[in-house]
C-alpha cells in the first residue's frame, strides 16, 4: 500500500466520518495508532495507514489496541486506537484503569456504535463508558464535526491529562460530507517519567488517584458548560426545544428548522445548566438521543422535566421520518395525518451470502452433511453458514466465543446429548483475536471437541484485512507469520490431531471431520485456502451444465454457490411412489471461477468446463467496494 | 423537508458498483459548488446482499438520509432492486432502471419467487420508468464491471447538472486510475445515455 500525500490543509475534501477522524488525527501529530477491523470503524486505520510519519498497526484485539495507544501516550506520545462497539467491552479491562492512571500524550479512544444493527451481533451504547469510566465523550454529528471533534479530543485530552472517548455511529462513519482541514501539528513525545504511584496500580497506588479522578470528572463538567462545541441553534417556535447529540442533531435540525435545539458536541459529563436555560425557554423538552436513555436519565435525576423514550423508540436510529411524527403526537396528542405514497413492493428478501467460490462453501456443505453435530460458531463471514441451504451453524455470541461455548457444552451435556459431536468453527483472524484462549482452555481441561480453523488468509467480513497469519502488515508488506499449526500445538493439542486440508477437496474434509469427531480428544482441522476477494485468490476456467445431462436432482444447489441458477423445476414420481422435486440447472459462467465444488455432489457428471471461457470479474472486489 | 436539496436513491446489491457510481455523482455535485451528503449501509452487503446509497445535495444539506417519499430519482442496477424502494419516491418522481437480474440462493432454492415483471409492477404504480438492459450493454462491451458507467450515463440527463460534468467526473475518475479504460468507459457512458433516450418514459 503506497504512501499517500494528504490533501493540503485549508482544502474542500469530500470526507467520510472515518476518513474525517483519520484526517484530524494524523494533523494532530498522532504517532501511534492501532486498531482491529470492526464495521462499521475499519476504515479509520486504513486510511491513517496510507499517512506518512506516523505508526500504525492492525493489533490482535481491541484491548491490544488499547494497550499499545495507552504505552505511546505513557511516553508521551499522541495516541490513538479505533473499534466497533462491541470492542470496547473488549478493551474495558484497560480503559477501567486507564482512567485512574490518566494519560501523558493526548490518548483518544474512537469508537463506533453500530446503530440500526448493519453488521454486528448486537446494539449498544458506548456513551455509558463514559459514565462508568468518568472519562469525556465527544460525539460528531457529520464528517467535518468528526474532524474538529477529534483534533479537540486530543487538546482536551493533553488539557485534563484523561483519555478522551470520540464516539461515532455507522451514520457518522460511513456518510461523506464536505470537510475542511486545518494545518498539521506535530510535537515531539515528552519521554517517560518513571513515576510508579502514577503507572503502577496496585491498591496503595490506585487508591489516593481516584479522588483526583472525580475531581477531573468534575473540572470536565465546567468544561463541557463552557464548550463551544454544545451549540445552541436558536429557534421562534418554542412549543417544543431539543437537546440531542450526534447524527440525531442534524436530523432534529432537518425536522424542526424553526425549533430550538442544544446540539451536544461534548456530551458528557452533560452541561446540564446549559439545558436547564433551554428548558425554561420552552414549553416542552425533548432528548433525542441513539439509542439509550442516558441523558435523559440524567435530567429527570436533576429534576429537569422532560420527554424522551416515552415518545421515541428506544432501538435504532432516529431519522427525520420517526421524529417527525412523534412530535406530531405529542404536540397534537394525536397521530398525524399519513401522507399517501406507495406502499413498499413485497420483494424477496436478498440476505447477504458466501460468494461465488468461497473456500468455507466446502465446509459448510461438508457440515451439513453430518448428523448428530452441535456446530459451536463464531464472528466472520462463516457466519452465514447458519443460512440456507447448510443450517450448519448453531451459535454465534462474540469473538472466539466458539471455543469456550464448544468446551462449556461437552461438559455440561447430559443424556440427551451425549451421543452428539462437537465441533468448534472459527476464521484465522478471529482465532488470534480471542479464539486462541478458549482453545487452550479446551485442552487444559480436556475437552472432547473437533475444531474448524477457516484459514482464509484474511479478515473477511470487513474487506479483507492482514493479520499475524498472513505474513504481512497494515501497510501490506511482509511481516512475520504465525504458523496456525504449531500454534495449535503449542496450545496443547496433539501433532497426531492437527490435519491442514484444502476445503475444495470435499470427500477428504468429510472423512478427516468423520475420524476426528470419534475421537474423544481436542482436534484441529485447518481449511488452508484464501479468501476468493483477495490478491492472493487465482481464478480458473470455469463450469457449465450440460442441460441435456441435469437430471434435476438439485445436489449442486445444496453447495450454496450463488453462480447456480434453477433454470426450470419439476416433479418426479418414483417407482416408490414416492414423490420429488428437481431443480434443473445452469451455471453463471461469468460469475464461475471454477472452484469445482459443485462438480463433485453432481450424480450424473453434467457439469464440465466452459470452453474458452475466462471467468469475470463480477462479485470480486474493486477498490474501495468494501 | 427543504424544497431547494436535490434527493437521488441509487440502489443494487453488493459488488455491482452501487457506491462507487454515487461516489462519482457526489463528485459531480460538489464540483458544482453544492454541499453535498453521501450515506449508505455497508458492512455485509459485500456479500451480494442489499445496498442502497443516498445522495443529497442542495444549499445546506442536514441530515444524510432522504426520509421515504422523498426522493426525486430512483436509480436501480437490478431489476427486482429498483421494485424494493419505490416507496422512497416523491409523487412525480422518476425512476431509471437496469432489466438485468441477479437471482439470490433464496430465489434459487424455490422459497421465494422473483417478481414477474418489475419494470410493469412500477409501471402499474403510476411511476414514470426509464428501462433498459445495462447488464447486456456492458457484457456487449465486454466487461460486466462497466454497467455502472453504463448507469450513470442513464443519469445524465435527468440530473440538475450542465451538459458533460457528470461524463467529466466519471472519466477523470479512470484518467487517474485505470487510462486504459477511459474509451471503454467513454463508451458505456454514451450507450447508457443513448439507452434511456430510446426507452423514452
Amino acid at each position: 500500500m503506497a504512501v499517500v500525500q494528504p490533501a493540503p490543509a485549508h482544502s474542500r475534501q469530500f470526507l467520510s466520518g472515518n476518513e474525517a477522524v483519520a484526517r484530524a488525527a494524523w494533523d494532530a501529530g498522532v504517532r501511534v495508532a492501532a486498531a482491529y477491523p470492526g464495521t462499521p470503524s475499519t476504515e479509520i486505520l486504513e486510511v491513517l495507514a496510507r499517512y506518512p510519519d506516523l505508526y500504525t498497526e492492525w493489533s490482535v484485539n481491541e484491548k491490544v489496541s488499547l494497550e499499545v495507544a495507552l504505552g505511546a501516550s505513557m511516553v508521551g506520545a499522541r495516541a490513538l486506537c479505533a473499534m466497533k462497539h462491541v470492542g470496547l467491552n473488549v478493551a474495558s479491562d484497560a480503559l477501567m484503569t486507564l482512567t485512574v492512571t490518566g494519560v501523558e500524550g493526548g490518548l483518544v479512544i474512537v469508537v463506533a456504535d453500530d446503530v440500526g444493527m448493519s453488521s454486528s451481533q448486537n446494539e449498544q451504547d458506548s456513551r455509558f463508558w463514559g459514565r462508568f469510566a468518568h472519562l469525556p465523550v465527544l460525539e460528531p454529528a457529520d464528517s467535518q464535526e468528526a474532524y474538529t471533534l477529534t483534533r479537540a479530543a486530543f487538546a482536551l485530552s493533553e488539557q485534563f491529562r484523561t483519555a478522551v472517548i470520540v464516539r461515532l455511529t455507522t451514520r457518522i462513519c460511513h456518510v461523506k460530507g464536505a470537510v475542511t482541514a486545518g494545518e498539521r501539528e506535530v510535537a515531539e513525545p515528552s519521554g517517560f517519567e518513571k513515576d510508579p504511584p502514577r503507572w503502577v496500580m496496585v491498591p496503595g497506588h490506585a487508591k489516593p488517584r481516584l479522588p483526583l479522578m472525580f475531581d477531573r470528572e468534575a473540572a470536565l463538567r465546567d468544561a463541557a458548560e463552557a464548550s463551544e462545541f454544545n451549540v445552541l441553534e436558536p429557534g421562534k417556535d418554542t412549543r417544543v426545544g431539543f437537546v440531542t447529540s450526534g447524527p440525531a442533531g442534524m436530523h432534529v435540525l432537518e425536522a424542526f428548522p424553526d425549533a430550538p435545539v442544544l446540539r451536544l458536541g461534548f456530551s458528557y459529563p452533560p452541561p446540564i445548566e446549559r439545558i436547564r436555560a433551554l428548558a425554561a425557554q420552552v414549553e416542552r423538552l425533548v432528548v433525542v438521543e441513539e439509542t439509550e436513555p442516558l441523558l435523559e436519565t440524567e435530567l429527570k435525576a436533576v429534576g429537569i422535566d422532560c420527554h424522551g423514550k416515552d415518545i421515541l423508540p428506544r432501538l435504532g436510529e432516529l431519522p427525520p421520518s420517526i421524529l417527525a411524527p412523534a412530535i406530531g403526537r405529542l404536540l397534537r396528542g394525536e397521530a398525524p395525518v399519513e401522507v399517501a405514497r406507495p406502499a413498499p413492493q413485497p420483494v424477496f428478501p436478498r440476505p447477504p451470502t458466501l460468494c461465488v467460490a468461497c473456500p468455507h462453501l466446502g465446509v459448510y456443505y461438508t457440515l451439513s452433511q453430518l448428523r448428530n453435530v452441535i456446530i459451536s460458531g463464531d464472528i466472520g463471514c462463516y457466519t452465514l453458514g447458519a443460512g440456507h441451504p447448510w443450517n450448519a451453524l448453531d451459535t454465534c455470541i462474540s469473538m472466539g466465543a466458539s471455543m469456550g461455548m464448544a468446551l462449556g457444552m461437552d461438559k455440561g451435556r447430559g443424556e440427551k446429548d451425549a451421543n452428539k459431536k462437537i465441533v468448534a468453527v472459527i476464521g484465522d483472524s478471529t482465532f488470534m483475536h480471542m479464539g486462541m484462549q478458549g482453545l487452550l482452555d479446551i485442552t487444559y481441561n480436556r475437552g472432547n471437541v473437533t475444531i474448524l480453523l477457516l484459514d482464509n488468509r484474511t479478515v473477511g467480513m470487513t474487506g479483507g484485512q492482514d493479520n499475524p497469519a498472513t505474513g504481512r502488515d497494515i501497510h501490506g508488506m511482509e511481516a512475520p507469520r504465525v504458523d496456525l499449526a504449531q500454534l495449535c500445538e503449542a496450545l496443547g493439542v496433539r501433532r497426531e490431531r492437527i490435519r491442514k486440508l484444502d476445503p475444495y477437496e470435499l470427500p477428504t474434509l468429510f472423512k478427516a471431520l468423520r475420524e476426528e469427531t470419534r475421537i474423544d480428544e481436542p482436534s484441529v482441522i485447518i481449511t488452508d485456502r484464501p479468501c476468493v476477494l483477495i490478491g492472493e485468490y487465482k481464478p480458473t476456467q470455469a463450469y457449465r451444465v450440460i442441460d441435456d445431462s441435469c437430471t434435476g436432482c438439485g445436489n449442486c444447489l445444496d453447495v450454496g454457490c450463488p453462480a447456480i441458477h434453477v433454470t426450470r423445476r419439476g416433479e418426479e414420481t418414483k417407482p416408490s411412489g414416492k414423490v420429488v422435486d428437481l431443480a434443473f440447472v445452469r451455471i453463471d459462467t461469468a460469475a464461475c471461477t471454477g472452484c469445482g465444488l459443485c462438480v463433485q455432489p453432481c450424480a450424473p457428471d453434467a457439469i464440465v468446463h466452459a470452453q474458452n471461457v475466462q471467468p469475470l470479474s463480477f462479485m470480486r472486489k474493486s477498490g474501495s467496494e468494501a | 423537508m427543504s424544497m431547494s436539496i436535490t434527493n437521488i436513491l441509487v440502489c443494487g446489491i453488493g459488488g455491482q458498483g452501487v457506491m462507487t457510481a454515487t461516489e462519482i455523482l457526489a463528485e459531480a455535485a460538489l464540483s458544482l459548488g453544492f454541499d453535498v451528503k453521501k450515506t449508505e449501509v455497508a458492512g455485509m452487503s459485500q456479500r451480494g446482499g442489499v445496498v442502497t446509497s443516498h445522495l443529497r445535495f442542495g444549499a445546506r444539506v442536514l441530515s444524510p438520509q432522504i426520509a421515504p417519499g422523498d426522493a426525486d430519482l430512483l436509480v436501480g442496477f437490478e431489476a427486482a432492486e429498483t421494485l424494493r424502494w419505490v416507496h422512497m419516491l416523491r409523487p412525480g418522481a422518476e425512476v431509471l432502471t437496469n432489466v438485468g437480474r441477479i437471482v439470490p440462493p433464496v430465489v434459487n432454492s424455490g422459497r421465494y419467487d422473483y417478481p414477474d415483471d418489475p419494470v410493469a409492477q412500477m409501471a402499474a404504480l403510476g411511476l414514470t420508468v426509464h428501462a433498459f438492459d445495462a447488464t447486456a450493454i456492458a457484457l456487449e462491451l465486454g466487461e460486466i464491471r462497466l454497467g455502472n458507467t453504463v448507469m450513470l450515463g442513464a443519469m445524465a440527463d435527468q440530473l440538475p447538472f450542465p451538459d458533460d460534468v457528470l461524463e467529466q467526473a466519471v472519466l477523470a475518475r479512470f484518467a487517474k486510475r485505470k487510462p486504459q479504460l477511459l474509451e471503454l468507459n467513454r463508451e458505456a457512458f454514451a450507450r447508457g445515455r443513448a439507452a434511456v433516450a430510446v426507452a423514452g418514459a
